[in-house]
């Protein structure tokens, strides 16, 4: 059987789909930040996490470095579990802070994780023992409301 | 009078659609029956691989861009309102990973290689080389059938690679390039929305099933047209609406499968 143009023409076709496939998962889709080469897994307990998802991104200072791999509720403490895995290459103290924040008025929602003064750093399967729930709008307008109601309660009570 | 006559004929429709509906099925067992026959012959299947896939790859690529260029357009427009067009990239990408790349990828393979496999069948049954071929004791299902069953469906999840690629490209021109949405935003956002399994996978398995119905469609048509010029025209047409229809209905199904309560 020898090889004809025909061949060729086909193998271009299929070596072109298959590049094709290959910018979609390296260029357009987060396969190339999937598989961190090096991770190790961390644990924090948070008692509201909002609307965090598995997948999630985990950043220090605005630098992606790693991402959220399971979410569970922890069933004696009734607080949300949440499992990070964090890129080997950056290493975190103890005393890590780790606060749930919004990208944004309105956009996804991520970790930010403030690293502390402490001389010993995180190891894996470690807990990050402070942690700052997500804001919940409505409870921060439904404070406000009531701020306000205290407020012109006052208001009304001075002139007597 | 009448009134059972219209009976009649309606019941006799019904009757007709399913008798089609069970010869279809029993074609498609046929056809994966004799897959294995055909696979010893390879170079067959890629023959069928050129006319179908090769030759649909100027018409995947220049709709791709231009369908990717229209996306980026219309989200800039719309994105803008919320002030949020650094979001325009995972907008693009998204959408067409998901629906548009399989989709629209297969609504054209069903009328550009479709139509022209049903054709092929169709008159190749009309003068007679089916039968000829039974005659000398060679199988049509292998021979004829399954090298374009296997070649349309290797073809398809590639073409849909091809046309998703080329609309992000597209967004990207008129994003970036024309409209000058941030370059680091639109991509960042892009990897950031887009999972690879999430995302991608499941919009080649789409694309994989939707090569499937287009191709035994467009082979069903082709084998069951009556051997004349008007029965080998209907079946064309046939193929067309049938496969674009089963196209659209599949993709129903396969969404609420895939994407359902997220």
């Amino acid at each position: 059987m020898k090889r004809t143009t025909l061949d060729l023409w086909v193998g271009i076709f299929v070596v072109a789909g298959l590049g094709a496939l290959a910018v979609l998962a390296l260029k357009v889709g987060n396969l190339s930040t999937y598989n961190m080469s090096e991770s190790y897994q961390l644990q924090a307990h948070f008692s509201n996490i909002g609307g965090l998802k598995p997948q999630a991104s985990i950043k220090s200072s605005g630098v992606l470095v790693g991402r959220v791999a399971q979410i569970s509720l922890d069933p004696e403490r009734y607080e949300a579990k949440v499992t990070m895995t964090i890129d080997k290459r950056y290493q975190f103290p103890k005393d890590t802070f780790a606060n749930i924040l919004t990208s944004g008025l309105l956009g996804e929602q991520y970790i930010g994780l403030i690293p502390g003064g402490d001389e010993a750093f995180l190891k894996a399967g470690d807990e990050i023992k402070k942690t700052q729930s997500a804001v919940v709008l409505e409870d921060l307008i439904s404070r406000f409301l009531y701020s306000k109601a205290e407020d012109s309660k006052q208001v009304d009570k001075q002139p007597n | 009078m009448t009134i059972v006559e219209n009976l009649r004929s309606l019941g006799h429709r019904i009757v007709n659609a399913v008798w089609r509906m069970g010869y279809a099925s029993r074609f498609f067992m046929l056809i994966l029956f004799y897959s294995g026959t055909s696979f010893r012959r390879f170079h067959l299947t890629i023959r069928e691989l050129f006319s179908s896939g090769v030759m649909s790859l100027i018409i995947i690529l220049v709709a791709g861009t231009f369908v990717g260029m229209v996306l980026g357009l219309q989200g800039y427009e719309t994105l803008k309102r919320y002030g949020s067009e650094s979001a325009l990239g995972s907008l693009v990408a998204l959408s067409l990973v998901r629906e548009l790349g399989p989709v629209l990828a297969a609504l054209l393979f069903a009328s550009r290689a479709g139509s022209a496999m049903t054709a092929e069948i169709g008159l190749m049954k009309a003068t007679e080389q089916i039968s000829a071929m039974e005659m000398m004791a060679i199988n049509p299902m292998a021979r004829v059938v399954a090298p374009r069953f296997w070649a349309g469906v290797i073809s398809m999840p590639l073409l849909s690679a091809l046309f998703s690629a080329m609309g992000v490209f597209g967004g990207y021109v008129v994003g970036v390039v024309l409209i000058g949405v941030d370059e680091g935003s639109f991509w960042s956002q892009m990897q950031a929305g887009v999972d690879f399994q999430h995302d991608i996978v499941n919009g080649m398995i789409k694309s994989f099933v939707f090569g499937v119905a287009v191709t035994a469609i467009a082979l069903f048509e082709g084998y069951d047209a009556p051997p004349t010029a008007e029965g080998v025209s209907g079946a064309t047409t046939r193929t067309v609406v049938e496969s674009s229809l089963t196209i659209l209905f599949l993709d129903f199904i396969l969404t609420a499968f895939m994407f359902q309560g997220e």
